[in-house]
C-alpha cells in the first residue's frame, strides 16, 4: 500500500489549520486563561544590579488586605536551569541578586493591583557589590564573583579546539585576513509578554499553563526546584504570542505560581508587564570576534581561527551551547581545510543572555561574511563568485565533524544574484545607493538533547476510530511558526485524509509523548518523521484489513481523497472511516505511535555535541539600500532572499517564516539593540536596562519594511520528511551582513559593528573625509588566557573524529554540583 | 488600615458602566480605574483583545470605539459610557469569518496570531472608511501595530485580497473557499 506519488496536501499553500481560529480572537494564550477562585501572583524585583541579600521583611506586605501570601528565597528549596552544567537559577533570589530585574520576593494576592501595592510594604535590605558592566570588566575582575561554580573568576566558560595546524595553514598563505567585530546584543520582543498559571487539583496533581516553547525542559525544572515528582506534574504549553527562543527556558516565574497555588489550594496567575519581559531576556549575547583567514593566490581559504568573547548577562542559561554556536557551524557554509577556535563567555550583572532565533551562530555569521566581502574585494573578484568557488559540498564531513547532507547554496546564490540583477549592479550604482550579498547556513534541529539521553527527541501518537476522526498527540508547541500546521499535513499526506479530519493535541505532558519543544529549528524534521512513521503505522494496520475485506493484495491499495482504494481499479474502496472500522474489526481499538531520533553524530571529541544536525538549511540574501550621506540614514530598497528549506511544506508558510527572519534581520541589523548605562552615582550608580519598552527599543514598522523578494529552493534532504529542512532561523542570518556589505558598496565605508546606525555612517564618513580608513568597529580582542585547545585533526588528515591530546580540563561545574549533593545529605 | 490606604480602598468601589460591544447592549459594575482593555478582557470575558506593553506603544489591544480604532489599554472604560465598541470577536458574521479574517488565514496574515486582532480590527476601520486604499495607505493605517512574526509584507497582501473578495461578493463579508 503506499500514498498517492502525487503529494495532495504537502508542498500545496493552504489554509494553516489553527488559521480561523487565530483570525477569530478564539486562540487561547496564557493569559487568556480564567479559572474560578483564581489568585494573582507579582514579583518584587531587585533595583540593584549585584548585591547580597542580608534581610527581607515581608511582614508589612503580608498584613496588606487582600494578600493571600508572600514568598521569598527561603521557600524555594533548589536551584535549576535549561542545561545540566549551569543550574544556576532560583525561583526567588536567596543569597544574592545578580541584574537589575533578578527578582527577590513574590506576593499572591485578590488582584493584580492589590499584589503591586504590597510588593511596596516589602521591605529588602541590601549590601551592594561591585557590579560588571561588560566582559572586559568581567575578565578584569574576578571579585565579587557572580556565580561560585564559574570556571574562574567571573569567566563563566572558555572553550578552545584545533582542527588541524591552522597557523600552519595560514602562515603559507598568499594572503592573511585579520578582521575584528563586534554584534551588540538585542532581545526576542515577542508580542505576546510571558504569562503563567499555576493550579492543583484536590488529588494532590498540578499543572501549569504557560507561553513556553519547552513544556518539557519546563516539567523537568519544576521537578527539580520545587522536588514533586515528575508524574504529578503537568505542563501545558499554550500556543505562544511569538517565542524566537525567549520562551524556551524555564522561568522563575512558573514555578513561583506552582509554589503558590499549591500551598493556598487555589489557580495563581501571573502575567509580565512588557519591562519584566526584557529582564527575563535570554536573548542574543553581545559578540567581540575577531577572524583570521587565510587564502590562497586562486581565492581558495586555507584556514581560518576564530576568537569569540560572550556577554552573558548574569546566569548561565543556554549560554554554553550559545558559546559554541559562536564557533561550531562557520565550515558548514565554506569549505575551511583547517579550522581553529577559541571562545570565552563572561557573567556580567546585565539579563541573561541566551537563545535567539539563529542562536549564537547570527553574530559570527556578520563578521564572517563581511570579512568574505573584504576578501573578495581584496582579490578582486566579485562577492558572489568568490561565494560560489569556496562553498561546502553537498554530503560533506567538515573539518570540525559536522555531516552535511543536501546543499543548495550555489543555486541559493545564482538566483539572487539573477533576481537583483546582481552583475550590473554591484560597484556600479550611483552614489549613495549600494547592493551587498551574504550567505549562511543552519541546522535543522540539533543532534543532542539539552540532556543526556538516549530517548527519542520527539514521539507522536495516534488515535483513530470508527468515525474516520485521526487525533494526533505530539508534545511540540506552536509558536506561529506552524508547527501544529507540519503535524496536520504529515499525517493527512500519509492517510489521504483532508487536514480538517484531524484534530491535533500538542504540548501537554499528561496527554502528549515528550517532544524536546519547539528551539533549534527541530520541530518540522523531527516531529515530522515521528508523525510520519506513527501515520504509516495505522497506514498498515488499517490497510491489511482493507485487503483482506476487499481481495485486494495490499501493495495495490492506495491511501487518498479520504478513501482506500486498489489503484488498478479505483471505484473499488472504501470511505476513509469505513476503512477505520474494518482496521478495527481486525485488531481492535487502533493507536499507532512514531519516534524519532537524530542520527549518531559523526564526532568523538568532548564538546563535539553541539553543532550536529541531521539537516542544514542555506540561505543567500541581497540587500539593495540607500543612503543619505548628509543624515546618515539607511533605506533598504529590497531584499533579494532565496532560501533552501529542502521542500516546502505548506508554502505560505515557508515564504511567512522567510519573510519574517528578513524583518528580524533588517530590525538587528539597523537598530535594534538591548544596552545598559550606569546610573549617575546620586541616584544609585546602578546599571539599567536602557530602553526596557516597546516604544524605546526601536523595530521595524510596517512603514519600514521594505519589499522582499523571496525564492524557495527546494533540495531535498534524506533525512528530512519529505525532504523537508529548516526555514525559521536561517534566514535571519544573512541579512546583517548583506546590508554591512551593501552600506559598503554605496558609501565606501565598513561598520563593522551591529546595528549599523545612522551615527556609526556618519562617523564612518567623517573618518575617512579626514583621510582615514572610513572604518567604525572594535580596534582590539583583549588578551584572554586560553586553555590547552583539544586538537582534532580532520577527515582528510587522517582523523577519527577524536581529540589525539586529553587536555585538562577544570570541572567546575561538575564539582558545583557535587557539592550542592554534599551539602544536600549532611542536612 | 491607614487613611491613605482606606481611600484608595473606596477608590476601588465599582461603577457601573454601559455600552454596546458588539451589536450587543452590555451592562457591568467595574473598577473605576480599570483601562477599556481590562475591562473587555477581565469583566466580558472577551479575551479575544490582546495586550502586548499597556503603554499605547505596540497596537495589540486596538479595538473600535465608534467605529475608530484606539488603544484600549490607553482608554480609561468609564470612557466608552453609551458608545459603541468593536472587538475581534465582533468581526464575523455569526459563523463566517469576515472576508478581513479569511484572507488573513489563507495568505499567512497570522503566524502567531497575538497581534492579529488589533491588525484586524484596525483594517476593518481602513476599509470602512476606504474601501480601496493603496498599499501605501494600508501601511500608514497599520503603522502602529507592531508585528514581530510576519514581516508586515503577508499583511499587506491579505488586506489587499480581501478587498479583492468583498469586491466580487459585493458586500461585506464572503464565502471564502478554505
Amino acid at each position: 500500500m503506499s500514498t498517492r506519488d502525487k503529494l495532495s496536501v504537502i508542498g500545496k499553500s493552504r489554509r494553516r489549520v489553527d488559521g480561523a481560529s487565530k483570525v477569530s480572537g478564539q486562540t487561547k494564550f496564557a493569559d487568556d486563561i480564567v479559572l474560578p477562585r483564581m489568585l494573582h501572583c507579582k514579583l518584587l524585583r531587585s533595583h540593584l544590579p549585584h548585591a547580597n541579600i542580608k534581610n527581607v521583611d515581608t511582614s508589612r506586605a503580608e498584613r496588606h488586605p487582600g494578600v493571600k501570601l508572600v514568598l521569598t528565597g527561603n521557600d524555594f528549596p533548589n536551584e535549576y536551569g535549561i542545561l545540566p552544567v549551569s543550574q544556576d537559577e532560583r525561583p526567588l533570589c536567596k543569597e544574592k541578586v545578580r541584574f537589575v530585574g533578578d527578582p527577590v520576593a513574590a506576593v499572591i494576592a485578590l488582584d493584580e493591583f492589590t499584589a503591586e501595592e504590597a510588593l511596596q510594604l516589602i521591605d529588602v535590605e541590601y549590601e551592594e557589590l561591585a557590579t560588571i558592566a561588560d566582559p572586559l570588566e568581567g575578565l578584569n575582575t574576578p571579585e565579587a564573583r557572580l556565580h561560585e561554580y564559574s570556571e574562574e573568576g567571573n569567566i563563566h566558560k572558555r572553550l578552545s579546539y584545533e582542527f588541524g595546524d591552522v597557523d600552519d595553514a595560514i602562515a603559507k598563505s598568499e594572503h592573511v585576513f585579520e578582521d575584528i567585530f563586534f554584534y551588540e546584543g538585542c532581545t526576542h520582543l515577542p508580542m505576546e509578554q510571558h504569562a503563567a498559571v499555576g493550579h492543583i487539583e484536590a488529588d494532590g496533581r498540578i499543572t501549569l499553563w504557560s507561553s513556553t516553547q519547552c513544556p518539557h525542559y519546563v516539567h523537568r525544572a519544576i521537578s527539580k526546584a520545587l522536588e514533586i515528582p515528575t508524574a504529578r506534574i503537568r505542563v501545558i504549553a499554550t500556543p505562544n504570542g511569538g517565542g524566537f527562543g525567549g520562551k524556551t527556558d524555564p522561568f522563575n516565574h512558573e514555578i513561583v505560581v506552582i509554589k503558590a497555588a499549591m500551598l493556598l489550594g487555589r489557580p495563581v496567575k501571573i502575567a509580565l508587564t512588557r519591562e519584566e519581559v526584557f529582564y527575563c531576556h535570554r536573548g542574543r549575547h553581545p559578540v567581540l570576534m575577531k577572524y583570521r583567514t587565510g587564502v590562497d593566490k586562486d581565492g581558495k581559504l586555507t584556514g581560518m581561527h576564530l576568537q569569540t568573547m560572550l556577554d552573558g548577562g548574569a546566569y548561565g542559561s543556554y549560554g554554553v551551547a550559545s558559546t559554541f554556536y559562536t564557533c561550531v557551524l562557520q565550515p558548514v557554509t565554506y569549505h575551511l581545510p583547517r579550522y581553529a577556535f577559541d571562545a570565552c563567555r563572561v557573567f556580567t550583572n546585565k539579563p541573561p543572555c541566551g537563545p535567539k532565533r539563529g542562536h549564537g551562530t547570527v553574530q559570527p555569521r556578520f563578521g564572517q561574511e563581511v570579512q568574505m566581502d573584504k576578501i573578495a574585494e581584496k582579490l578582486k573578484i566579485d562577492p558572489a563568485d568568490f561565494r560560489l568557488g569556496v562553498i561546502e559540498q553537498a554530503g560533506a564531513m567538515t573539518a570540525n565533524y559536522l555531516k552535511i547532507g543536501s546543499m543548495g547554496l550555489a543555486e541559493c546564490i545564482n538566483k539572487v544574484v539573477e533576481r537583483s540583477d546582481w552583475k550590473n549592479k554591484y560597484g556600479k550604482l550611483p552614489k549613495g545607493k549600494g547592493i551587498g550579498i551574504a550567505c549562511s547556513s543552519y541546522l535543522t534541529g540539533a543532534g543532542n538533547s539539552i540532556y543526556w539521553n538516549a530517548m527519542p527527541h520527539s514521539g507522536v501518537q495516534l488515535k483513530l476510530d470508527r468515525s474516520g476522526k485521526v487525533t494526533v498527540f505530539c508534545g511540540a508547541t506552536e509558536i506561529g511558526q506552524g508547527s501544529d500546521d507540519v503535524l496536520v499535513g504529515m499525517v493527512a499526506e500519509v492517510l489521504g485524509l483532508d487536514p480538517l479530519m484531524i484534530r491535533c493535541v500538542t504540548g501537554d505532558t499528561d496527554l502528549t509523548p515528550v517532544d524536546l519543544g519547539s528551539y533549534s529549528s527541530r520541530v518540522t524534521l523531527m516531529m515530522g518523521n515521528a508523525a510520519i512513521q506513527a501515520a504509516e503505522r495505522a497506514r498498515d494496520l488499517i490497510a491489511e484489513a482493507v485487503s483482506k475485506k476487499l481481495g485486494v493484495p495490499l501493495e495495490r491499495l492506495v491511501f487518498a481523497d479520504m478513501r482506500v482504494f486498489d489503484t488498478e481499479d479505483p471505484e473499488l474502496g472504501l470511505d476513509f472511516h469505513k476503512a477505520v472500522v474494518c482496521g478495527e474489526e481486525m485488531h481492535g481499538t487502533l493507536g499507532t505511535t512514531g519516534s524519532y531520533a537524530p542520527p549518531e553524530p559523526p564526532g568523538k571529541y568532548k564538546g563535539s555535541g553541539v553543532g550536529p544536525s541531521p539537516a542544514y538549511s542555506y540561505s543567500a540574501a541581497v540587500v539593495e539600500l540607500d543612503i543619505d550621506e548628509l543624515t546618515g540614514w539607511v533605506h533598504v530598497e529590497r531584499v533579494y532572499i532565496a532560501h533552501d528549506l529542502g521542500k516546502a511544506l505548506n508554502p505560505v508558510l515557508s515564504r511567512g517564516q522567510v519573510q519574517g527572519g528578513v524583518y528580524m534581520g533588517l530590525g538587528e541589523a539597523l537598530m535594534e539593540e538591548q544596552t545598559f548605562q550606569r546610573l549617575p552615582p546620586r541616584l544609585s550608580n546602578a546599571l539599567v536596562h536602557k530602553t526596557p519598552s516597546m516604544l524605546e527599543y526601536k523595530s521595524l514598522t510596517a512603514h519600514d519594511m521594505p519589499e522582499v523578494i523571496i525564492d524557495l529552493i527546494e533540495d531535498p534532504d534524506e533525512n528530512g520528511p519529505f525532504g523537508a529542512k529548516e526555514a525559521g532561523q536561517g534566514p535571519l542570518t544573512p541579512i546583517i551582513p548583506a546590508v554591512a556589505n551593501a552600506v559598503y558598496d554605496a558609501v565606501g565605508v565598513r561598520i563593522d559593528e551591529v546595528p549599523i546606525t545612522a551615527e556609526k555612517i556618519l562617523k564612518a564618513l567623517d573618518k575617512k573625509a579626514r583621510g582615514g580608513e572610513g572604518r567604525v568597529g572594535p580596534d582590539k580582542f583583549p588578551e584572554i588566557e586560553w586553555p590547552e585547545p583539544y586538537e582534532v585533526p580532520p577527515p582528510w588528515e587522517g582523523g577519527d573524529g577524536d581529540a589525539v591530546n586529553k587536555p585538562k580540563r577544570k570541572r567546575a561545574a561538575k564539582m558545583h554540583e557535587m557539592d550542592k549533593f554534599k551539602k544536600a545529605v549532611s542536612s | 488600615m491607614s487613611n491613605i490606604t482606606a481611600l484608595k480602598r473606596n477608590e476601588k468601589s465599582n461603577i457601573h458602566l454601559s455600552c454596546e460591544v458588539n451589536g450587543e447592549a452590555v451592562q457591568v459594575s467595574v473598577a473605576p480605574y480599570k483601562t477599556l482593555l481590562e475591562v473587555l478582557r477581565e469583566d466580558m470575558s472577551l479575551t479575544g483583545t490582546k495586550h502586548g506593553c499597556e503603554l499605547g506603544e505596540c497596537g495589540a489591544c486596538a479595538v473600535l470605539l465608534d467605529g475608530e480604532p484606539v488603544l484600549s489599554c490607553l482608554s480609561l472604560a468609564v470612557d466608552a459610557e453609551g458608545r459603541s465598541i468593536e472587538t475581534i470577536e465582533g468581526l464575523s458574521d455569526n459563523a463566517e469569518l469576515h472576508p478581513l479574517q479569511a484572507a488573513f488565514a489563507d495568505l499567512g496574515g497570522s503566524q502567531c496570531g497575538y497581534c492579529t486582532p488589533g491588525v484586524l480590527v484596525t483594517a476593518k476601520s481602513l476599509l470602512d472608511h476606504n474601501p480601496d486604499p493603496s498599499r501605501e495607505e494600508i501601511k500608514e493605517a497599520l503603522s502602529g501595530n507592531l508585528c514581530r512574526c510576519t514581516g508586515y509584507q503577508q499583511i499587506f497582501e491579505a488586506v489587499e485580497e480581501a478587498i479583492i473578495r468583498i469586491g466580487e461578493s459585493g458586500k461585506g463579508s464572503v464565502e471564502v473557499a478554505r
